[in-house]
């Protein structure tokens, strides 16, 4: 989750902290409230997110609370992967009781 | 805030129609003939409210030997808007001209480009297959406002992807031309006949930055950027903009496949986005709005975050080429 957090924070700050912008964010703030991402901004780091931990994003999963900070990013790709696992150790259990 | 919930009701856009044309044409010959000290004015004409409209007041206020219509459809223009923009010139008896720019977008790459960045996303999309952008209902969920590419094939199949950035970005930059052009020619007119060119936009175009910079955002003078889309409409009755005009479902005219302005931009109703708009404006709660647009509390709420979010993502669209210091010598004459 920590090696998550970095990576989101590391991408943030590259692509959308300006030079003259504080760099001091929380990864708590709101990316909205503090104006560092608008729409845009939101669909490149999907994009980032889909391609760096290998997860497809639906539409209703396009909300505030999974996006709107470093936090919530790193919370909702976590969430993603624990899920992945559950469901993979699940088709390993099915196809145990198939054989 | 105002507290009393009666104060706001859908009739607070109501204007009193002879007497803002009265203002804007004094407005339109002191900033036209005064101001810029040309002698009349050049606008687009799209068979749309807002540039019939301009048209029409620009033709009461200069009078219509001064007004210059400019026709311009493209591949991806509807019949209709060359037929009703033809309407309105005849029943204002001002010249006009037809420019296809069709060709010249074609010349450009503008269709070929915007199908090479939709295949980005849709691999098989080509010739006979026609699309336009979307956005989700913003107002039903707090979803952000990310844009899907709606595409028909030729065999009439439909599909729906969202967009990567780089496939967003390159569709809006090759459409983008087609709006830089009609500008480009539009001012060929002004400089030949010593004209102005009349921008068009409504209040919810000009402050939510529904323009192309350096496209239909530019112009020398933008007579009805101060009206509400409501009011708009309320002037066009008052003025004889012909019915079939004033039935028109607004349309953004420029994708193949038929697209409403709230479908590429707003996501909200034209009508209720005018009313959220006018209420945010003038410090009404969301919940005397609510009432009167049909929408909860929370939904109005959503749709005031919207339009701020908006006003900020859009400031660059209305900033002028940015100095590193003031030229006195041009600052002084302004």
């Amino acid at each position: 989750m920590h090696q998550i957090e970095q990576e989101v924070r590391q991408f943030v700050i590259e692509n959308f902290v300006f030079e003259s912008d504080n760099r001091g964010f929380s990864n708590d703030d709101s990316f909205f409230d503090t104006g560092l991402l608008d729409s845009m901004g939101v669909l490149t780091l999907v994009e980032f997110v889909k391609e760096k931990y290998g997860i497809s994003i639906e539409d209703d999963e396009l909300l505030p609370e999974n996006w709107d900070s470093v936090n919530r990013i790193a919370a909702f790709v976590q969430a993603r992967r624990t899920q992945a696992m559950a469901d993979q150790g699940s088709l390993a259990e099915i196809a145990q009781n198939l054989s | 805030m105002k507290s009393t919930l009666s104060s706001f009701t859908s009739n607070v856009l109501d204007i009193d129609a002879p007497a803002v044309a009265a203002e804007l044409e004094q407005a339109i010959r002191e900033i036209v003939l005064g101001r810029l000290r040309r002698k009349g004015a050049v606008v687009g004409l799209s068979g749309g409210i807002d540039s019939s409209v301009t048209a029409a007041i620009c033709a009461r206020a200069l009078g219509k030997e001064r007004v210059f219509g400019v026709m311009m459809p493209e591949s991806d223009s509807s019949d209709d808007s060359l037929d009703l923009a033809r309407l309105l010139a005849d029943v204002l008896g001002i010249k006009t001209t037809v420019e296809n720019i069709a060709p010249t977008l074609e010349a450009l790459g503008c269709y070929q480009r915007r199908d090479d960045a939709i295949r980005k996303v849709i691999p098989q999309y080509g010739k006979g297959w026609k699309s336009k952008i979307v956005l989700p209902n913003l107002v039903e969920n707090s979803q952000y406002a990310l844009f899907s590419i709606v595409a028909q094939s030729p065999a009439g199949e439909m599909k729906r992807v969202r967009l990567s950035a780089e496939a967003y970005l390159g569709v809006v930059a090759a459409t983008n031309f087609k709006q830089r052009i009609r500008k480009t020619m539009e001012y060929y007119h002004a400089d030949r006949l010593y004209c102005a060119v009349a921008g068009t936009p409504n209040r919810l175009e000009y402050a939510q930055g529904f323009f192309v910079k350096n496209g239909d955002g530019s112009a020398d003078f933008k007579p009805i950027a101060h009206l509400y889309k409501t009011q708009v409409y309320q002037l066009g009755r008052y003025l004889g903009v012909p019915e079939e005009i004033l039935r028109r479902p607004p349309t953004t005219d420029t994708y193949s496949l038929e697209q409403s302005q709230e479908e590429f931009y707003f996501a909200v109703p034209l009508q209720t986005l005018d009313l959220c708009l006018y209420g945010k404006n003038n410090g009404v709660a969301p919940e005397e709005v609510a009432v009167s647009v049909g929408l909860s509390p929370e939904k109005v709420q959503r749709v005031y975050a919207m339009i701020d979010s908006k006003l900020h993502a859009t400031r660059y669209l209305h900033l002028p080429p940015q100095l590193v210091e003031p030229i006195e010598e041009v600052s002084a004459i302004h």
